[in-house]
Formats: structure tokens, sequence, C-alpha cells
């Protein structure tokens, strides 16, 4: 959300109004503003201690889609019309006295399609600047290129002394070298190459070269005396540089997006259109495309759409006529009229200003702010419905209750984790089908999803050496795993783990936790050669370069079998004793950390871990909700 | 020997019924009385533990205390009592005038050492004990007298010394003694004295049951004062224990809880679904951690994606739309859920499977949420749902103590016809009263998948200021036509962090020392329960 600066007293000035902080607080939060910070007691006091202070500000934060309030002229403007202090104002197109045929003309080439092919521009006549009006200008322009132009590469905006130049103009595109001409607070006349040299160093403006750089043309405009204007969207020429005495503001916007060009072109001109000895009038520009057509810009005509009472009242809650609605859209500068043929339908004009409206229910929104929505009725949906808990956060649960019953501490590591973390100092390979990998984080800390909870555990114990012994602790949560068979390419799984550190490794002690929390979800143990038991899990052991040689087992465990409700002969026994064992699935392991491993993560004393999947044990609930996907 | 010295004070004071000084009895084993402080210690022990015995308020013996300050010899002041001043070394050790050639200051040095000869030189001259012949020294006196060594003997076998505090002045500043506090005591009977020694009982024991004794033993007093012994077991972690508690909220009000496992999520499905426009500041790499591999997804269903796409570059369903080149490229990215909503629009696209005439997967009894169709009676589908889940999201943030790169999303999502802004506030007031958040108040606000949208202030006691608690609104006709559901169902759904509340509950500024790996152990285990 954008924060806007404005001039405390000008902007009184413009309410008519002084308020203070509280009133005005409530005011904009009220309206959907926030006011960030008033920044009177700091200037006052600055002025006591005879420190140089620049006047009161208060820093207003707009949302994001409201590109009409990022400026103090629109703040005003919205905020009068609010308080019912003025009228939506009608922003007009002012012909030159000959008409069309006397506007000033820019001709599109079509060499801009390669490199940035939509053009709107607008003309603003005799405008007087005052030093902070002219400054708020300067400001408004980029407060467009960061937001909505998303730092120029979608739009961005050049302005110009018209004064200066000649039209007709021209919006071309020209390879690099052909273009030359003295950039703005330059002295010296450089070739578009040059420039993207001489930007290189430059702070600000070595942000925005790569959006044309490799391009073989670079957009540029010229006047009817190949004097540049700008190249967009870099820089524009020292030549036509606006001042605080231009009287008459050519306005250029260049974009890849048609919707985004159409709305910078118009915030700008209705905005300053203030300024104008005649104000909101705006003079427009007919622009010739490379196909010959001509279209007038900018379009700053409104968009007439309808809204119905009864919509407004249902999504609401309120019960408002048609007119008690118009009411309060006037409030938030749209104008409204009850249609004469339906007198549940208004009908709405969406100004040029708005362009944050696509929907009835972004009319209705306004109705609802301009009514309040702190003073809307106090309801309760009716809507009955039975509660339920996932059957995963069940599982969960039980584990994480069992195991802090048995004396053991829950903790709370992260998902993300490094590379190294997650298999290197686990003394694992990649083998480049498990884990998801993230393209672009900020620090080495997030390099992967983790596919175990080991390294987050073994991290917790790191950082608690002075924690008495032994350190007990545990976690059930999500691990990640590519998986290319779904839409999402990858799939969690809920573990349960835990490690234990003390003097001795103690083997025993996470093995009894797994033997307790099988036995708290009733799940047999039974042994490992058993083939005939119908369900059960058992441990064997195995070999795992985590674990000690000798010290390390793999969890197995049989599911029970699906009920079909037939008796088995003799011979379908067999076949079924055989098929358990191909039923039983790996679920985990355990076994005592190998000394690398430790040093791996700095922990000093022996541990021994335990890891199982959850997944399989997750109860079919008489389920009101699944979890499958 | 520490019970025979009990025995001892017993008997003194039964014989004596009172000992007025401590420093006179004869510790058992020694043969001198007890002067030293070393001595007063022990006996210090000794009247201790004969007075913790005492059963009740009545104690076995009273004692008074009484400070003293001794003097103690330093090893120099040791060393002088043994053999004498270094002024007296340095007499003995020349020749008598006349009997024998002077000792040089070297020769003096050599015979009785360089520290002895630099002090004692100047002490014997200023004494008159020895004087300068030719190049060296030598007595003048035959007899003399060491008082220092004297001092010293007298200081070492009483602490002090008749002569005053002068001389002991002068001692201590020649570091030849320090001084000591010590204590001595005078000992009297106490109302419950008895020469017994036999100790109290502590606890009743499973002896004293069989045998009886329990009925004839006296017991130590109990110090209530002290805590109790410290329990061993474990603990759950506190942020845990608050997803719990909002847990609990949600069912108590009737909400079944979403699946979330989906950490990965499409930009379809994180964002498009949901109606974010494809150049929103949140899908920038700055906010959104991407995926390099798995890098794309596999499609969405195909008319559902055409529905999604065209209302975002053309409109339709009664909006303009974005109006905005559409990417498919930026739809099939990968990357790691920003929000739980990824997961409420997947699972409203569930529950309007019927609306759109599709058959669920054999369970579709289960969208019915024990609800019937609330429509004007033709049954188009739709049943009611009121949803929550509570998982991690993740943001490509720089991390400081108020954010992490990952955190909990808590998420609610009401689902029915004709619901209202006024419901939705309504509902709002009741879910955070259960929070135990009595002041709240809405300020609209923008966020591209609600409208309206409202952010949730509560008012802080503690800061005594609003502060935002949470964010909410109804999602877009944009979002739900294109699944399906009917124009009259409309769908709040609202959001807060967990870790917020948590660090409000208890107290935390740093969230590194609530989530993590540098978590302290110990303050899980001490972190107290949670009610709201």
């Amino acid at each position: 959300m954008p924060t806007i600066s404005v001039d405390k007293a000008d902007l009184w000035e413009r309410l008519g109004q002084e308020f203070s902080t509280e009133e005005f607080d409530q005011l904009l939060f009220e309206y959907g503003l926030e006011l960030d910070e008033d920044t009177t007691a700091e200037v006052e006091a600055a002025i006591k201690a005879g420190l140089p202070a620049e006047r009161p500000q208060l820093k207003i934060e707009v949302p994001a889609n409201r590109y009409d309030l990022v400026c103090i002229e629109g703040i005003a403007r919205a905020l009068r019309i609010f308080l019912q202090k003025a009228e939506p104002p009608r922003y007009r197109l002012a012909y030159p006295p000959g008409g069309e045929s006397e506007l000033l003309t820019m001709t599109i080439s079509p060499e801009v399609k390669k490199v940035r092919p939509l053009f709107a521009c607008a003309i603003l006549r005799n405008v007087k600047f005052t030093p902070r009006s002219y400054a708020s200008f300067i400001d408004l322009q980029d407060k467009l290129h960061q937001n909505i132009g998303r730092r120029r590469q979608l739009v961005s905006i050049g302005t110009h002394d018209l004064d200066t130049l000649k039209a007709p103009f021209r919006y071309e595109a020209q390879p690099p070298k052909d273009i030359k001409f003295v950039p703005l607070n330059k002295d010296k006349a450089c070739t578009a190459e040059e420039l993207m040299t001489v930007y290189e160093s430059d702070k600000h403006l070595s942000r925005y070269l790569h959006i044309i750089r490799d391009s073989p043309v670079y957009p540029i405009i010229y006047d009817s005396m190949d004097r540049v204007l700008s190249m967009p969207p870099i820089i524009n020429s020292e030549h036509s540089k606006i001042t605080l005495n231009t009287r008459n503001i050519f306005i250029d916007v260049t974009a890849t997006d048609q919707t985004k060009l159409d709305i910078v072109v118009n915030i700008v001109a209705t905005m300053f259109s203030e300024y104008c000895d005649e104000p909101y009038t705006i003079e427009p520009v007919k622009i010739i495309l490379p196909d010959g057509s001509t279209r007038i810009s900018p379009d700053i005509s409104e968009r007439h759409t309808a809204a119905r009472a009864s919509y407004v009242n249902a999504c609401t809650g309120l019960d408002l006529t048609a007119n008690e609605v118009s009411t309060l859209l006037q409030r938030m500068a749209l104008r409204s009229a009850v249609s004469p043929s339906n007198p549940d339908q208004l009908l709405v004009e969406i100004p040029a200003t708005r362009p944050d409206i696509f929907h009835e229910c972004d009319i209705m929104e306004d109705a609802a702010i301009a009514y309040g929505f702190n003073k809307l009725p106090h309801k309760f949906p009716a809507t009955s419905t039975v509660a339920q808990p996932l059957a995963i956060s069940k599982l969960s649960d039980i584990i994480r209750q069992e195991w802090a019953l048995a004396g053991w501490v829950e903790v709370l590591p992260l998902i993300l984790c490094s590379h190294e973390e997650n298999f290197e100092f686990l003394n694992h390979v990649d083998d480049g089908k498990t884990a998801v990998k993230i393209a672009n984080p900020k620090s080495l800390e997030f390099q992967v999803v983790r596919t175990t909870l080991l390294p987050g555990l073994l991290k917790t114990i790191r950082e608690n050496r002075s924690h008495p012994l032994p350190i007990k602790i545990f976690e059930t949560s999500d691990v990640v795993f590519k998986d290319t068979s779904r839409e999402r390419q990858a799939r969690n799984e809920q573990h349960a783990a835990a490690v234990w550190c003390n003097k001795t490794a103690g083997f025993e002690v996470v093995h009894g936790m797994l033997n307790r929390a099988m036995k708290m979800l009733e799940i047999p143990l039974i042994g490992n050669t058993d083939q005939k038991a119908e369900t059960g899990y058992y441990i064997k052991e195995s070999s795992d370069s985590i674990y000690f040689p000798g010290r390390a087992a793999t969890i197995y465990y049989r599911p029970p079998p699906a009920k079909d409700g037939k008796t088995l002969t003799g011979i379908e026994q067999g076949i079924k004793t055989t098929l358990h064992v191909q039923r039983d699935m790996e679920i985990g392991n355990l076994g005592i950390l190998h000394p690398t491993v430790l040093a791996n993560f700095e922990i000093g004393y022996p541990c021994s871990a335990l890891e199982f999947t959850l997944e399989p044990f997750k109860k079919k609930m008489n389920k009101i909700w699944t979890n499958d996907d | 020997m520490a019970e025979s010295l009990q025995q001892l004070i017993l008997n003194t004071l039964d014989a004596q019924s009172t000992i007025e000084d401590t420093r006179s009895l004869m510790i058992p084993g020694q043969s001198a009385p007890a002067v030293s402080q070393e001595d007063q210690i022990t006996i210090l022990g000794a009247l201790n533990s004969l007075l913790s015995r005492e059963v009740r308020v009545d104690p076995m013996i009273i004692y008074e205390t009484h400070d003293t300050l001794s003097h103690a010899l330093t090893p120099e002041g040791s060393q002088i009592v043994e053999l004498g001043s270094h002024e007296a070394r340095v007499w003995a050790a020349l020749p008598a005038k006349g009997e024998g050639s002077p000792l040089t200051p070297v020769q003096l040095k050599k015979q009785v050492g360089d520290e002895t000869a630099k002090v004692g030189q100047g002490r014997a001259f200023k004494n008159g004990w020895i004087g300068k012949e030719a190049d060296g020294f030598v007595k003048i006196v035959l007899t003399i007298q060491d008082a220092t060594q004297v001092d010293l003997r007298e200081i070492a076998s009483t602490g002090t010394l008749e002569a005053g505090e002068k001389v002991l002045a002068d001692l201590r500043k020649r570091k030849l003694i320090v001084q000591r506090k010590g204590q001595w005591f005078t000992v009297k009977k106490g109302s419950n004295f008895s020469t017994s020694t036999a100790k109290p009982e502590t606890d009743l024991t499973v002896d004293m049951l069989t045998s009886g004794t329990w009925k004839a033993s006296t017991f130590k007093k109990y110090n209530f004062d002290a805590e109790g012994a410290p329990t061993t077991g474990g603990a759950l972690h506190p942020l845990l224990k608050v997803r719990e508690e909002i847990r609990n909220i949600f069912l108590e009000m009737g909400f079944a809880e979403m699946p979330t496992s989906s950490f990965v999520e499409s930009g379809f499905w994180c964002f498009d679904a949901l109606f974010v426009p494809q150049q929103h500041p949140a899908r920038d790499l700055q906010d959104t951690f991407y995926l390099s591999d798995p890098k794309e997804a596999l499609p969405p269903e195909p008319e559902y994606y055409k529905r999604v796409s065209t209302v975002h570059e053309h409109g339709g369903f009664g909006s303009t739309g974005y109006r905005a080149p559409w990417s498919h490229e930026e739809s099939s990215k990968l990357l790691l859920r920003t929000h739980t909503t990824a997961s409420s629009a997947h699972m409203l696209y569930k529950l309007s499977a019927k609306c759109r005439g599709e058959k669920l997967e054999g369970d579709a009894e289960e969208f019915a949420h024990g609800s019937s169709t609330t429509g004007d009676g033709s049954d188009d589908g739709f049943r009611p749902a009121k949803l929550f889940s509570i998982d991690r999201v993740f943001r490509n943030e720089t991390m400081d103590a108020t954010h992490l790169a990952e955190f909990h999303q808590v998420e609610g999502v009401v689902a029915d016809r004709n619901l209202t802004l006024a419901d939705l506030i309504g509902f709002m007031r009741v879910f955070f009263k259960k929070m135990g958040i009595e002041k709240v108040r809405f300020k609209p606000a923008y966020n591209p998948y609600t409208e309206p949208s409202l952010e949730i202030f509560a008012f802080h006691p503690m800061l005594d200021r609003w502060v935002e608690v949470g964010n909410s609104g109804m999602f877009r006709p944009e979002m739900l036509e294109p699944m399906g559901f009917p124009k009259d169902v409309r769908v709040h759904g609202w959001g807060l962090s967990l870790e917020r509340p948590t660090m409000i509950r208890y107290g935390i500024n740093n969230i590194r020392t609530l989530v993590g790996h540098k978590v302290s152990i110990e303050g899980i285990e001490n972190s107290p329960a949670v009610m709201f």
C-alpha cells in the first residue's frame, strides 16, 4: 500500500476546515484510508530547538487500487466530496478554437511494436504551478511509475514544456546508435547507446535500463523539428523539460497494455487539470496509428453502468431506496440517477479517475463505505453446519499429546532449510527426485522444502546446548516430496519425529517412543518374520548412512486387509500370506545418529532419532470433508 | 563430630542452663577452648541444626549472635613471630661495634635476604640499634627488645592487642596483620529443650504406617515458603497451544476443518483463481517463493481455466475484468503458497462441483455438512458450508523481529445464499469476542479477491491504540461465478496470523523466540496454558 505525504496546512485549506489528529484519523478510517503519521509534533520540537524544519506533513496510507488518491489533489478532492463540501467534478476535453482539425497530432511508427507498442498523451493549458504543486506533479509521476507502472516496466510517463516544442510529434523506435539528444540535467548530447553506459552507474535510472537494453530498437519521441521529447521509459530531454514557470504541459505515456496506459494518462491529466485556468479541462491530441486510423487521446469519458438498489441491500444487509443509494454513491464521487424504466436500477457514471470499479459489487462497496461499515446493523449468519476436524489433525494431535505425556517437549522448527541441511549434513545424496527446490530465496537458509523433520530437530538441539541433558524433543508436521502425478507436482506428508540427546545414545529410548505411539494407535507389534499376522508393525535392521552402522532399523507397517467378507481356502490363505509381505510398507526409520551427522550439526553428545509418516494411520472418519486432493 | 558437638551443647545447657560465650566451649577432640573463628563457624553449624529440629514453633534452643573484630597474621606477620622482625634480623646479623669487620650493604643483603635488608636496615637505624662504620654497618647496642615480634605473638594468641588500636593500625599498614570479622554466641534453652538429639521425622513413610510409629514421632516443621519439587514431563509448543484454542473456537461455531496439505501451489490456484491480477506486486519474486524444481504445474480443468483467464483478460460475469494480457506461463508457475486462501479456493471449487453439474468422486455427502439447500426449492446443487484452516504459509520476506519467511495463517470461510456484509461484521464481532477481543472496528480496505474488503482493528488496552488484527471480506463474483456458484451465493472469508495473537498472549517481541530452531526448549517447557 502506498503511503502519501501531504502538506497538512494545504490539506486543511483545500478541505476548508481544520481537523484534530483524532478527527482526521476517524474520517480517513471511515473512507478506508489510514493516517500513518502526523509530523506536527516533530516539526514543532525542531522549531523549538532552533533546527531547520519542514512544514508539518500527514502521511496517509491509500489502497493499492486507488491511483486517484496518490497525490494531495486527489485525496483532497475525494474527501471534499465525501464530506459533501463539493460535487464530483466533470472532467472535460477542451478543443482548440478551430475544433478537431486544429488538434496537435502524434504519429505512431509501426516500429514501436517491437519495443513499447502503446502511446497516449494529453495537454494541460495555462497551468499555474506553485513550488508545492510542482513537487506534487513530479511525485505523482514517480508514484505511478512505481505502482501501476511496476517500476516503469508496464507504463512510463514523460512531461514537457509544450512551448519549447513544435507539433506534429512522432513516436518512433530506432536503433540506439541512431538516437542522439541531450538528456535531462546533462549538458552534452549522447547517443542512446552511450546513455545506457552513462546511466549504468546512476543509482536511480540504472534500475530501468533493462526494460529496453536488449531491444534492437529503442522508443523515442520527436517533435516536428526532430528534437527529442523523451526516450521512454528511461529519460526525458533537457530541451523540453518543465519548470515551475511552465504554462502548457505536454504529457506522454507509453505502455505495454492499453488498460494501464489509459489509467495513467487519465490520472495524470485529471489530477493536474485543476491547476488549469479553466479547471478540469484537458486538451486532447490526435494520435495517428500505423494503420492510418486515428484516436483522440486521452479518453476521459465516464463509463456508464448500472447498479441495483436491491443488490446493494442484499449484499450489505441494508434496506435503502435507489435514491438513498444514489446519495451515498455521490459521496464516493460516483454520479448516478434512478433509471426512468426501473425504480430499482441506478444508472451510474464511473469517472475516468475510478478505474478500480469493475463490477456492480465495487459500486455496492462504495455505497457501504459511504453508509459506514461500522454503522451496519448487527447481524449473524444463519448458516447451520456441522463442525468437523480433519482426520490428519486428530491423528497428529494424538501423537503430540501422547509424546508430551511421555515427557517429551514439542518444538517448532522452520519448514524451509538449506540444501546441505536436508541432504549432505545427513550423509544423504540428492537424487533430484525428492525435494522441492526454491528458485529465488533471499537467504541460503531457504533453499529447499524439507523432506525430513530431522534437520530442524538437530538445529534445535544445537541451539539449546545449555539445556540440561537429556534433551528429548519431537515434532509432528509436514514435509514435502516431489510428485509428478499431481497437478501441483508435489505432495505434503505428515511426519512424526523425535530426537534423544544424552551422554549415551539410547537407541532403546526412541525405540520406546515408537512402541508407545503404536500402542496408542492400537497397531500391534509383530515379528519381522511373521508372515501370518493380518496387521501390525515391526522393525528390521537396515543400513542408512545417517545412522551408526549396526544401530539403524527400518519401520514397516502392514495395513489391515480390505474386508471382503469371504472365507479363504488353504491355498488362498497361502497366497494371502505372501501378499501380506508385499503389502508391508516402509513408514520410517530409527537409529543412533552417525557421529559425522552430529559433527555437521555441531552436537557434542550422542543422539538417537526416530521418524515415520503418519499418513497410513489416518482414520477413515465419518467424513464431512476429506483430505483427498 | 557434628553429633557429639550438638550433644555437648545440649549437655552444657542442661548443666548450666546458659552458655554465655561459645568461645569457652571445648569442641570434642580439641584440647583448647574454641576461640578461633573456624571453631565458631563449626559451633554455628551445630546450633543451626539444633534449631532446625524445632517442632512447629517450639525451638530446642535459642541463641544470640555477637560480632567481634579480631586480627590475624599475614604470612609475613607469621614469619616475624617465628624469626623476629626484619630489623631484629638485621641487628642479629651484624657484628658488635669493634668486634669484627662491619658488613657492607651487599654483604648484609646476602646474609638476610634482599627484602629483610631493605626494610630492616632503616627501622634498625631508627630504633638506634645499628650504626654506620666505614663502608658498612655494626651493632651499637648489645640487647634489643623486638616489640613487633612481641605484639604479633600477642595478636596470634588473642586476636587483639592490649596496647590498643594505634599499634594495630600501624601493623595493619605494614601488612603484618589483617582485620577479621568474627562471631560468637550466647546459647539458652528453648521452650522445647531436651538433651535428646534424636532427629524429628521429615516425612510420613510406609514403615511408620506399618509399625505405627507415626503416632509417637515428632515431625520436622515443613517450609511452606519453598517451592515444591519440579515436575518431570513433556510440554506442547506455545504457538500450537494457541492454535488448539483457535481451532476450538471454530469447532464450537460449527466449522469443518479444510485440508490444506499442499505447501506447493500453482500461480493459478494461489492467485488467478482468486482474481488476483497477474501483474499484482504480491506475485513478484521479491514477495513470493517460486520453485526451480519442479517448475510448472499440470494444467487445471480446461473449461474452468478458460473461464478464469477470460474474466481476467476480457471480463465477464458482469465485470470489466482487468483487461490486461494473460500469461499461461505465469499461471502455471509453481510456488510456495503465500496464503491458505489458495487451499480455500480449491475447496470452494470442490464445493461448487455439483453446481457445475459435475459428479463428486463418490463422497457427495461430505459437502452437505448436514444442511440442505437454502434456495427457493429447486436444487441447483449448492450446499452451505463453514470451513476453516490453520496452516503454514510462505513469504519471501526479509526476516526481522516480527517477520519470518514462514508463518501460520488462520482462515475462515462461510458460504451461503444471501450472506451480507452486516453478517460478516456481526460474525467477526463474535469470533473476536471468543478470542477475548471485545472492542473491534472495521476499515474499508483493498484486497484483489474480496469486495467489500475490511481490515479488522482491535483496541489494544496496553498499547492504548487500535491495532490491525485481521483481514476479511466477501469473495468477488469474478472468483465465485467462474467456479459455477449461483449468483445469490456469497462467501465470507477472513484471515489472521497465528503468530500475532500468540506473541501478544505471551508478551513476546521477537518472533524468533517463538518459532524456529532458536527457540529455547526451557521456554517451551515453561509457557503457560492458553485460555481465551
